[in-house]
């Protein structure tokens, strides 16, 4: 297939070929690269924009599924609008997703201008992308590609003659993934802790420095330049019938199978695709047990599941999320709850501390995780992390920090009660 | 407010004076026009110094506020919070384990092991010989070459535990 065939069905990755990645901006040109912002700019107001993503209906890929056109539609317009921001969450640190890097270090100049146009499409006066400190070579290539497109004149003062202006900057992190969650990535970087905000105002009417901003994921934000330049309903098209949901989806596999790895497939694609198919399957002599939909903060699945759609609704009702749709498979020999300790020591170092149901209750479960995973537990823990699930769940805290903490453990308890039950010691179960 | 007067007296010997040098100020200052506000270039001030130092020294803080127009308390409350940002003295090599769930399913543990065998160290400790400090971070993001490891800005994929002590030996 020719790339510009390749390009209709696998708009974010057909540019890359062989691993190679594109950070020149004459051979990212020479590929249909900035045409879009050509297109936006010079033939497009900032409600057509506006209007064909959201025709488009892309929903964000940071795990959330928010409409991004709906997204944007709440952000004050108009020449009173004062001064707005856009920041790209490029914080990826949802443990198990791996697709942002990818997208960045290999298309550094995608995500420029997709912002540019995101940008142009809430009339930004300025940008940010907030990028994990760790992503040493993303971070050289965006600003090396920014710098490019400031030359060339799509970035700085009165771009291509449209008489909007902005800039746009790499603020990189210093640890903590709290700061992929909007609020708090808003205080961080505000040079604040990155405790979140409380919502309502929602940061498109009051978010960076008090002022309208939007933030949106990285694949999120790739998406836009090919909506530009093919149209809403090509991109509806693009999942194939497989999901109502539209587009691709830069789906991903991890843990003990053949072959791991990143791949662009139309959104709703199956799992059991996925895994056996792009992933060749677990490796030689070991089963599939469990599986992650979409990073930590999901609910554990079964092999029973692998044939539903991996879309936002599909995995929603089986009682999941897609999350961000890097899939992690745990095999027979492995522990669930093992699993379930490392999942949740990881929340509870990765707390804010700012409220106490997440501050204090994650490092209970895990306590009570440690002795179940020693054989050590006693007989009540189990209900007591029943308990937890609630009052951990949504509407105790005062973000979504720890009700995806409780995912992975409410859907282990589900699915593999009986393993937690054999961590009760067993003098005490007897008495019991 | 009383308190905050105690506070931020520094004594015992991380106390010495610290005198930002030029190039340090310049670079702040460069962070600093990237924002419509002087403190949101709080973390990449702190970064300026760590990479000069290895760490962020006490008598840094309050000069560096100063730079951003923010209390030290302030400034102190940002250093502490995140976990890059090291308030304590670390080795001349930063060595940050994956310990997250993906690379949790594809055995970390044997390269913990190796490294803490190796190292005579823990998470959290530092070599004797200040060469190494041995940290866990949260997934690096490349789980499809787990398991992985960073050692100060070189990020490390598929790592088996046979293969710590050559990487180590890479790093003087």
């Amino acid at each position: 297939m020719t790339s510009a065939n390749l390009g209709d069905i696998k708009p974010l990755t057909y540019r890359i070929v062989g691993n190679r990645p594109i950070t020149d901006i004459k051979e990212y040109e020479a590929i249909d690269g900035y045409l879009a912002v050509r297109k936006a700019l010079g033939s497009m107001s900032p409600a057509d924009v506006q209007g064909i993503v959201k025709n488009a209906n892309l929903r964000g890929r940071g795990g959330a599924g928010f409409p991004a056109g709906i997204k944007w539609s709440l952000v004050p317009m108009g020449p009173d609008a004062g001064t707005k921001y856009l920041v790209c969450n490029a914080d990826e640190m949802e443990p198990g997703t791996f697709k942002d890097r990818m997208l960045m270090e290999n298309l550094p100049h995608q995500l420029v201008e997709a912002m540019i146009i995101a940008g142009y499409a809430i009339q930004a006066k300025r940008a940010y992308i907030f990028l994990r400190g760790e992503y040493v070579l993303a971070a050289q290539r965006l600003n090396d590609a920014i710098k490019q497109a400031q030359a060339a004149g799509y970035l700085g003062e009165n771009i291509l003659g449209s008489g909007w202006s902005m800039d746009l900057h790499v603020h990189t992190g210093a640890g903590r993934y709290i700061c992929g969650e909007e609020t708090a990535l808003i205080n961080s970087l505000e040079g604040r802790r990155a405790n979140p905000r409380a919502k309502p105002p929602f940061p498109q009417i009051a978010g960076l420095w008090g002022r309208p901003t939007v933030v949106n994921n990285v694949e999120t934000l790739s998406n836009i330049p090919h909506i530009i330049n093919r149209g809403a309903d090509w991109f509806k098209g693009l999942s194939q019938g497989k999901s109502t949901d539209a587009g691709t989806k830069i789906y991903g596999a991890s843990g003990k199978v053949k072959k791991p790895g990143l791949w662009e497939l139309p959104i709703g694609t199956t799992a059991r695709e996925i895994i056996e198919e792009h992933a060749g399957g677990m490796r030689d002599g070991l089963r599939l047990k469990a599986w992650l939909p979409g990073g930590a903060s999901t609910d554990f699945l079964t092999p029973d599941h692998l044939d539903l759609a991996m879309d936002f609704d599909t995995i929603m009702k089986a009682g999941s999320r897609m999350g961000t749709g890097l899939v992690m498979v745990v095999d027979h020999t492995q522990s669930m709850v093992s699993a379930v300790r490392n999942l949740e020591e990881f929340f509870a170092r990765e707390s804010c501390g700012w409220c106490t149901p997440c501050r204090d209750g994650l490092p209970w479960s895990v306590k009570m995780l440690r002795a179940l995973e020693r054989g050590e537990g006693k007989p009540e823990y189990l209900d007591i992390l029943q308990q937890l699930t609630r009052q951990l769940g949504p509407g105790k805290t005062f973000c979504a920090h720890a009700p995806g903490a409780m995912e992975p453990l409410q859907s282990a308890l589900k699915y593999f009660r009986s393993e937690f039950e054999q961590g009760v010691a067993r003098a005490t179960a007897v008495q019991g | 407010m009383i308190i905050c007067s105690d506070n931020t007296k520094h004594t015992g010997p991380d106390s010495a004076p610290y005198v930002l040098d030029s190039a340090d100020r310049a670079e702040i200052e460069h962070h600093i026009h990237h924002y419509d506000d002087p403190r949101a270039a709080s973390i990449d001030a702190l970064k300026v110094i760590q990479r000069r130092h290895g760490w962020v020294p006490d008598g840094a803080i309050q000069p560096v506020a100063d730079l951003l127009g923010i209390s030290a308390p302030d400034l102190e409350g940002v250093a502490t919070f995140y976990s890059l940002i090291f308030r304590r003295p670390v080795g001349r090599h930063v060595i940050k384990l994956c310990d997250s769930i993906a690379c949790h399913l594809t055995d970390y543990q044997a390269v913990q092991q190796a490294l803490e065998q190796k190292l005579a160290i823990g998470f959290g400790q530092t070599t004797p010989d200040n060469r190494f400090t041995l940290l866990p971070i949260c997934c690096l993001g490349a789980c499809d070459r787990a398991p992985v490891l960073m050692i100060n800005e070189d990020t490390h994929f598929d790592v088996a535990p046979e293969q710590v002590s050559a990487l180590l030996e890479k790093y003087l």
